[in-house]
């Protein structure tokens, strides 16, 4: 009997031990839950060009990562591309005259978006604040490499 | 020379039925309908013994690959400068490759190699054909049982193996070697993401876990019922187990990869 419930006991933990390791993958190596949707919001910013920006790649203020890029679509009016992100509740940034940039991890690494937080001069105004569905208006396109070296030859050629 | 012809004509049926009846045989297993109110007291014996015993040499194994693949990356990251991404080689490595194939060949040597054993000596001392004679199926009461507790603990016995071989990786990494700890995890969890790379390696380790426990208890079933019959099912089990489960880790990698 006392066999039986050991066994039953071990039993118990290896399951248990099992969805603990699942757990630590999801949230400690995938970081899934990070961005959970009750503590942020969406908001979207359309560019000319986006370089290799991918889904999942970090949104940030200041080199600080705030959220990430949660969707990436080719708007077929104006051909341009929409990124829809996911940022952070709790560091408001103001609305008036933010502006996104894409930039470049390092000379080779891999593109983030880089958002320029305006001035909050009337915060008590009724939309101070960016909010979920709000679109980002002043965005910078992605330096491609090639198109600087093509513009660097252009201009030395002249 | 037409003897010769008649020796591989028969071989090569052998071989077919034997691969057919294997078939029917996992087919069989796969379509029976589980009556887990009888099936529960089996279950966890089984469970107890496929996997909580094999969980120590899963533990260890994890905890060594993690150490030896944190010091080969970094000292391999370490020539472009790029040991912050220690966290994110480790976990991609861990989380697709060697975690799901590394414990389905562990689970294929501890495991798989004594559910052989056990059930060919029950077929060598007449305990299935008795089970039989009083009217108990001996595939519903011996061999599902342990098809099925294989399948549910070699999942996850990859899950543990792979969060004990990333915390591995870690104390080498970050704890002796001076990786900066917020940049190794934040660089894995960037990089890795959770349908992609886990769920994916969840899926490898199950079907490996199907495999495995498939060729043990086929192997077992139908042995030849004597001492040598039986050694020779259980090496059969571990050399077939293990090259199935590499031919198909590549078979599936390429499947994922490829997004087929």
């Amino acid at each position: 009997m006392a066999k039986q419930r050991w066994v039953d006991i071990s039993v118990g933990l290896f399951v248990l031990s099992g969805i603990l390791a699942l757990s630590v993958m999801a949230m400690k190596v995938s970081g899934v839950s990070r961005w959970s949707s009750n503590k942020s919001y969406h908001v979207t910013a359309e560019f000319a060009d986006i370089g290799s920006l991918k889904v999942r790649s970090p949104v940030t203020i200041a080199g600080v990562k705030i959220g990430e890029v949660t969707r990436i679509e080719l708007q077929s009016a104006d051909l341009n591309a929409k990124v829809t992100m996911l940022l952070r509740q709790d560091k408001p940034i103001p609305f008036q005259d933010t502006s996104a940039r894409i930039l470049t991890q390092g000379l080779l690494g891999s593109n983030y978006i880089s958002i320029v937080p305006g001035f909050d001069d009337d915060s008590k105004s009724a939309h101070a604040y960016l909010r979920d569905g709000d679109v980002i208006a002043r965005t910078q396109e992605a330096m491609i490499l090639e198109n600087l070296i093509g513009q660097l030859l252009f201009n030395i050629k002249k | 020379m037409l003897n010769r012809l008649a020796t591989l004509g028969q071989s090569s049926l052998n071989t077919l039925q034997k691969i057919g009846q294997s078939g029917l045989f996992l087919g069989g297993l796969i379509i029976r309908k589980p009556d887990f109110l009888k099936l529960w007291a089996d279950l966890r014996h089984q469970l107890y013994f496929c996997g909580v015993l094999s969980c120590l040499i899963i533990i260890v194994s994890g905890l060594f690959i993690g150490m030896v693949v944190g010091l080969q990356g970094y000292h391999t990251l370490e020539k472009f400068g790029a040991t912050t991404q220690l966290g994110q080689l480790l976990a991609l490595s861990i989380t697709r490759e060697l975690g799901p194939v590394i414990s389905a060949l562990l689970f294929a040597g501890r495991a798989g190699s004594a559910l052989t054993a056990e059930i060919g000596l029950m077929k060598a001392t007449e305990q299935l054909v008795s089970m039989d004679m009083m009217g108990v199926d001996p595939i519903a009461r011996v061999i599902y049982p342990r098809f099925l507790a294989g399948v549910i603990a070699l999942p996850l016995l990859a899950l543990i193996f792979s969060a004990v071989a990333i915390y591995g990786g870690y104390f080498i990494g970050v704890d002796w070697l001076g990786v900066d700890s917020g940049s190794f995890w934040s660089n894995m969890q960037v990089s890795v993401d959770f349908r992609a790379d886990v769920v994916s390696g969840i899926i490898k380790s199950i079907v490996f876990a199907i495999v495995v426990v498939w060729i043990a208890v086929y192997e077992g079933f139908y042995c030849t019922p004597t001492a040598e019959g039986i050694s020779q099912a259980t090496t059969k089990t571990v050399v077939h187990a293990s090259l199935a489960v590499l031919g198909l880790d590549f078979i599936l990698t390429a499947m994922m990869i490829g997004s087929w």
